[in-house]
């Protein structure tokens, strides 16, 4: 006797209404993003919030530029240009660089290594709400800092605020205070998905992917998470001192009660140098990932590659002082530094050529990813020359402090790490959203902000060199510095529009770019390998790999990468 | 270069304004750029040769048109390679180092003669205080000192003390020697040997607040004949005040909060919050050169501070009209 239906051929389980799902409404959008734990929609809201705080800070330094235009101009008042600067340096660093970086390393990191998300989820999303709050924090002071009267609103002390500048005696009302609770909060989120990073890729690869199969750009945030819990807890402990100082009475920078002023240089720098590296490594990740691709090469040297970024990482924890060159250490102080600090450019100049190897004998696509890394390979190269110059100490006692260092850590942190965020967001842009990003529109953003980036910052080069301070509001005529503060500030002007370009490149593609598909750069990594935009789980099947370049693999089943690796 | 301000002392020497790196006029800025100069051009044939093989390679290996689809020979490294370009940089590093390691003993370890002149420079929010202890002198953000010689044997080195009263500040002539912090609670030193005399510009390179910007400095290097007549006059007594308005200035100077920050030769005006005025119209500049010392700027700076210096330690002290004028009057007898 045939069985009696019991089931109704035409019922479906409902879909379990989830917070979030549908995204239609206001709410849903909002319910959305305060709710995710999906590390892609964090990775997103990192790179989106750093966007923003990009633009804010980007403004204040076109203010800043306009305001030395003229020699004597009296544009902005000195205490406002004093905020401006050290908001500006801040937010770039604090609120655009790491969260950038995190960024990059939260939306990747699981797919690469073929897994469904971060190990821990919901710290993923604490740190980023943590740093989220931090930014808000550092803005908010602008309106709840001028706790006294005629007191300043927005910190002014400088973004690396030397001690005793930022006692009580020198800055009064709240700006400083809230400089220093908005690092400390910034340092607990980085804290965090540092720790994330580190477990995520020891106890979450997929099967087959051994250490030496990661690809480098999971490799280099191995080390970058490394040195941010090395390097954050001294910035945090002296921020907490310098609490202590100016409300419970402590006296570690107070030099008018014989605290120490050079104390807090050798707790920021030691935080402070590292992380110039925190901030350049995940720059070489994503080249690291670009460069091969495009030049349908795989990276010369994989295993030199590692070992050049793990030894920089662990010199960088030992070149601190070299900010510190015209302090007055003694002469075998100064020779230590120098020479730490030189030695790092071996392992950097190995990078730079494994990068060249890579090319060499390459087929070289200049798609918009690869444009912008080649020209952070230009630009880093001179970066990297300028910082060999400034390790030389005697030439660093003329340069420090001086508009050459503002222009070196420019062609440092925009010309390469600018650039190859650049260069990332142009490569999974496609991975993201599904979509292509208009090759045209990336021209004219690459041209336009290429050209004002070298005309805002080579001129700087020179107004060092005649003997242009930093950080001062004003100058007066017949310095020497007018030309080349007029030319840095026309600079300015150019890079606005590219800068436009790519916002509006970024929205139009979005709606009315080509379609991607799943792997439209040909690339051999496994994010190409799931969807484009990957599903919430990433990988339907966790996939298995034999080598560094799963795809290839695929592609190629004839002449397979773990055969010569 | 022409001078902009031609008043106080010193004024009739050349002025170097444009404070160029590349052209020491001093000993120490000498050994700086030797070093410097060894360095760009290391760096300037490292630059050519890595930026000329990324073009080389941007030229030699980009797609062609004509290409067919097929990929390139797969390379995954070689260890000689890897190993050459490790080795250069490290014998570039090696040659750096001595290089650097030798300019920093000469310049930081340098002997100094005995009877060297010394100088005390004490930074302040926003301007510098000036000791010549040897001679009993104290002055202002305008620095003399005697020319020296590129003969060794004629050499007179200056050395200079560096100290702070409040924040870190930085003592910076690029033309005479490199930066040497002043910091508060420490003693740095520095020394410099100008070959030729002249007025040389310089800035507080360290940021230490609203008007950083306008801690300006000069040292003014005269010959030694010239310099002991500026010590001369630093020393001699100021003439008492003559017309009744400067009488009444002075008067108006000793009956408001002026002596509170002020210091004037001999007198119960012993302030030192602010600069010595003992021989105000000596110098070229007011507000560690924020403007040329003249009638109309110090009447300016007596009125309200603030006007030139917006933000400086200086209070605006509310005087009536004839009060600026009568106080100003005074001070310009201080010569």
């Amino acid at each position: 006797m045939a069985s009696e239906t019991i089931v109704d051929p035409d019922f479906k389980v409902p879909a379990p209404e989830r917070v979030g799902e549908e995204g239609k409404t206001w709410s849903h959008v909002i319910q959305n993003l305060v709710f995710t734990v999906d590390h892609k929609k964090l990775g997103l809201m990192y790179i989106g919030s750093g966007l923003l705080f990009f633009v804010v800070a980007g403004i204040m330094a076109t203010l800043i530029r306009v305001q030395l235009f003229f020699p004597r101009s009296t544009f902005l008042d000195p205490d406002v240009f004093n905020r401006f600067f050290t908001m500006h340096g801040t937010a770039m660093v604090f609120l655009v660089g790491m969260p950038m970086i995190f960024g990059f390393a939260n939306y990747l990191i699981p797919i690469m290594i073929g897994t469904r998300d971060m190990a821990y989820p919901r710290l993923n999303a604490f740190g980023f709400w943590v740093f989220f709050f931090s930014g808000l924090l550092l803005y908010f002071s602008y309106f709840g800092a001028p706790g006294l009267y005629n007191a300043g609103s927005a910190p002014d002390v400088g973004w690396f605020a030397y001690s005793p500048l930022t006692a009580k005696a020198f800055s009064r009302g709240h700006s400083t205070d809230y400089w220093t609770l908005s690092i400390l909060l910034g340092g607990i989120g980085s804290l965090a998905t540092s720790i994330n990073i580190l477990v995520t890729t020891f106890c979450l690869r997929c099967k087959g992917m051994t250490l030496g199969r990661m690809p480098l750009f999971v490799w280099l945030f191995v080390v970058v998470a490394f040195l941010v819990i090395i390097a954050l807890p001294p910035l945090s402990a002296c921020q907490i001192m310098l609490t202590l100082d100016r409300y419970l009475g402590a006296k570690f920078f107070d030099t008018q009660a014989g605290g120490d002023a050079v104390l807090w240089q050798h707790f920021f720098w030691i935080f402070g140098h590292p992380e110039v590296y925190i901030l350049i490594l995940p720059g070489f990740a994503i080249a690291n990932e670009i460069i091969p691709v495009f030049s349908r090469k795989p990276i010369f040297g994989y295993p030199i590659m590692v070992a050049a970024t793990v030894m920089i990482a662990f010199i960088s924890l030992g070149v601190w002082a070299h900010h510190m060159f015209t302090v007055g250490m003694t002469s075998l102080g100064n020779t230590f530094f120098a020479i730490s600090t030189m030695v790092i450019a071996v392992p950097t100049g190995i990078k730079i050529f494994n990068w060249l190897g890579t090319m060499w004998g390459g087929k070289l696509h200049f798609e918009l990813p690869m444009i912008f890394c080649l020209a952070f390979l230009f630009q880093f190269l001179i970066a990297g020359l300028t910082g060999v110059m400034l390790s030389v100490v005697p030439f660093d006692w003329q340069l420090s402090d001086s508009y050459f260092v503002v222009a070196h850590f420019h062609y440092v942190l925009i010309g390469a790490l600018l650039y190859t965020l650049f260069a990332g967001i142009y490569y999974w842009y496609p991975k993201a959203f599904g979509r292509m990003p208009n090759r045209k529109l990336g021209l004219w953003h690459f041209w336009l902000f290429t050209i004002g980036f070298h005309l805002t910052f080579f001129p700087q080069h020179i107004s060092g060199f005649l003997g242009m301070p930093r950080r001062i509001f004003t100058y007066e005529a017949g310095r020497g510095w007018e030309i080349w503060n007029q030319l840095s500030t026309i600079g300015v002007i150019i890079q606005i529009p590219g800068i436009l370009f790519f916002v509006f490149n970024l929205i139009y593609s979005y709606f009315k770019g080509e379609e991607a598909g799943d792997d439209p750069w040909d690339a051999w990594t496994l994010e190409w390998a799931t969807t484009s935009p990957p599903p919430e789980y990433n990988f339907e099947k966790t996939p298995e790999v034999r080598s560094r370049r799963p795809l290839w693999d695929l592609k190629h089943p004839d002449d397979p990468d773990w055969k010569f690796e | 270069m022409t001078g902009v301000h031609a008043q106080g002392a010193g004024a009739d020497l050349p002025t170097h304004m444009v404070a160029d790196m590349f052209k020491p006029l001093s000993r120490p800025a000498e050994m700086i750029h030797e070093t410097s100069l060894l360095v760009l051009v290391i760096c300037a044939v490292i630059f050519v040769v890595v930026a000329g093989l990324l073009l080389y390679i941007v030229v030699r290996f980009r797609k062609k048109a004509t290409d067919n689809t097929q990929e390139p020979p797969q390379i995954y490294g070689s260890t000689n390679i890897e190993l050459a370009w490790t080795v250069i940089p490290i014998l570039i590093t090696v040659v750096l180092i001595l290089v650097t390691s030798r300019t920093i003993g000469e310049v930081q370890n340098a002997k100094l003669p005995e009877d060297a002149l010394q100088i005390r420079v004490v930074g302040h929010q926003w301007w510098w205080e000036v000791h010549y202890p040897q001679y009993g002198i104290i002055t202002a953000n305008e620095i003399h000192i005697p020319v020296s010689s590129k003969d060794p044997q004629k050499a007179r080195p200056t050395e200079l003390i560096l100290q702070s009263a409040d924040v870190i500040h930085s003592f910076w002539v690029p033309q005479l020697a490199g930066k040497t912090d002043l910091i508060p609670n420490r003693t740095n030193k520095m020394w410099v040997d100008p070959y030729t005399i002249g007025t040389y510009f310089g800035n507080c390179a360290e940021y230490c607040g609203t008007q950083h910007a306008n801690m300006l400095l000069r040292v003014i290097v005269d010959t030694p004949e010239n310099f002991e007549k500026w010590v001369a006059n630093q020393k001699a007594p100021v003439p008492p005040p003559q017309t009744p308005q400067e009488i009444e200035g002075r008067r108006l100077y000793y009956a408001n909060a002026c002596v509170n920050c002020h210091t004037i030769g001999e007198s119960v005006s012993k302030g030192i919050f602010g600069p010595d005025l003992t021989k105000l119209m000596t110098r070229q500049t007011i507000g560690a050169g924020v403007a040329p010392l003249n009638h109309e700027n110090l009447l300016s700076w007596v009125r309200d501070p603030q006007i030139l210096k917006v933000g400086c330690l200086m209070p605006n002290m509310q005087l009536l009209d004839n009060e600026v004028e009568a106080i100003t009057a005074y001070l310009e007898t201080l010569k």
